[in-house]
């Protein structure tokens, strides 16, 4: 990492509270032109990819945020309380149908799961990973879910589009293995030039 | 549930031995009618597209049974299910009358439960993967951006002055934090007032730029005190004399003095 912008934009994903997106990134330095931004951004991630290290560049939620390396969890929750935040079965897919099939009403969700889903839907609301999008405009005017921005911060996504395809599961086993994660969103078989692994637009 | 379930379980064990051995690992693992399903058929080792409906069905029925048994309260949904089943197997056997033979092409009336069955077995699945990612505070943690409370205070303006509602909600946390008096205490002869909380809160201003309600309150931590003090930055408050800050949203509530620059006077007892 070389240039001085890309050394300003690290700052500034460092001190933010938040993933913080392209956006706002050209919006803080409108004296930069927002294809040096976007460079500098592609510079500063290179780096970080290569760079190993307790700590990574990710994109999360439509901004980039530095996240520790979930490898190294056990250490870290020697010092840091965790939330504990532990779902059930029934939540996951609850979550999942919600995340595939937005918007959808709850009617919908429970002829998929064939049981009732009123407290798990209350349960993720009042977690803010679902929130309500509106009403639908059918007779009773039910009420249309779709998940929160909190759903991919928490979740570690990008956007809803690298929710792991459908047809990619049936393929997949399904025992926890965080470095999984990785193959499902970034192909790392395929070389990309770096530019394009960057889909700000 | 699963200790209810155990309870039941060992009242009823001579008369459920066979069954339980076989099914009491499973028992509240299942996730609504379709899960059992999709677990009777991993368990038959059958096709998902050719599920053999009677041994199924027997199956299932032998589950809410078991469940009935145990005492567990049958959700509605496992029934439904159940009649479906039963639907299935009936049109199976039944030939279609000539009516009905016409209208439609022969379609395998598994067909409608198939489809939602791979369905739900994709959104279960999902549902096991996005729950296997690492997720945020528990297998990954992003710096939590904590600015020091002084910054926050000094370079905010306006926006983030406290409310009335969060000063009461601040206030009623500490009422709550105070140990219940004991009813041998006797109470205090010199009473505090509210002159003299103001006169005090305003010396302390001029010690310090900032104070937080917390301090306020540390060194004699009782119901009157506490009241009194809030009484105390409501007035000055009213008197435009402090400025209330946040620092974070629930955050501790500090004071600063409205002009820095001036040293505020003190005010009298008469004034009030």
């Amino acid at each position: 990492m070389n240039s001085e912008l890309s050394s300003i934009i690290e700052s500034l994903i460092f001190t933010a509270e938040s993933a913080l997106s392209i956006d706002r990134i050209c919006e803080l330095l409108s004296e930069y032109e927002r294809d040096q931004i976007k460079s500098a951004l592609a510079e500063t991630v290179s780096y970080y990819q290569g760079r190993g290290g307790g700590f990574e560049l990710v994109e999360v939620a439509g901004g980039w945020q530095f996240r520790t390396r979930p490898v190294f969890h056990n250490y870290i929750t020697r010092h840091i309380k965790t939330r504990a935040s532990k779902f059930s079965q029934s939540a996951l897919e609850t979550l999942a149908i919600v995340a595939y099939r937005q918007p959808i009403t709850r009617a919908e969700v429970e002829h998929l799961r064939g049981v009732d889903c009123g407290g798990v839907i209350k349960s993720l609301l009042e977690k803010h990973l679902v929130r309500i999008l509106g009403k639908k405009d059918i007779p009773g005017r039910p009420l249309i879910y779709g998940t929160s921005k909190e759903f991919l911060e928490i979740f570690g996504l990008k956007d809803l589009k690298s929710l792991p395809t459908l047809r990619e599961i049936q393929a997949l086993d399904v025992q926890p293995q965080y470095e999984r994660q990785e193959e499902l969103q970034l192909e790392p078989d395929k070389v990309i030039p770096v530019d394009s692994q960057l889909p700000f637009e | 549930m699963s200790g209810e379930a155990q309870h039941h379980r060992d009242e009823n064990l001579p008369l459920l031995d066979g069954l339980h051995e076989q099914y009491s690992v499973h028992l509240d693992k299942f996730d609504g009618p379709m899960d059992l399903l999709l677990h009777l058929i991993k368990k038959n080792e059958l096709d998902i597209c050719d599920i053999s409906i009677a041994v199924i069905t027997r199956q299932y029925l032998e589950f809410i049974k078991l469940m009935k048994d145990l005492n567990l309260e049958v959700a509605g949904d496992f029934l439904v299910m159940a009649a479906t089943l039963l639907q299935i197997k009936s049109r199976q056997l039944l030939p279609l009358d000539d009516q009905e033979e016409s209208e439609f092409e022969e379609v395998d009336p598994r067909n409608e439960l198939v489809r939602r069955l791979q369905e739900y077995q994709q959104y279960k699945e999902a549902g096991m993967l996005i729950g296997a990612r690492a997720l945020l505070g528990r297998e990954v943690f992003s710096r939590t951006a904590s600015e020091p409370v002084i910054a926050a205070v000094q370079n905010i303006e306006g926006p983030l002055e406290v409310s009335l509602f969060e000063l009461v909600d601040a206030f009623r946390v500490l009422l709550q934090r105070i140990p219940a008096e004991s009813f041998h205490d006797v109470a205090p002869g010199d009473s505090l007032s509210i002159a003299d909380c103001i006169n005090e809160i305003l010396s302390l201003l001029q010690e310090k730029d900032t104070i937080s309600f917390d301090d306020l309150v540390r060194d004699e931590f009782t119901r009157e005190r506490v009241i009194v003090t809030f009484l105390a930055i409501l007035e000055l408050c009213r008197l435009k004399l402090v400025r209330i800050f946040q620092g974070s949203e629930h955050g501790s509530i500090w004071f600063i003095p409205a002009v820095v620059a001036d040293t505020p006077e003190v005010l009298s007892t008469h004034e009030l």
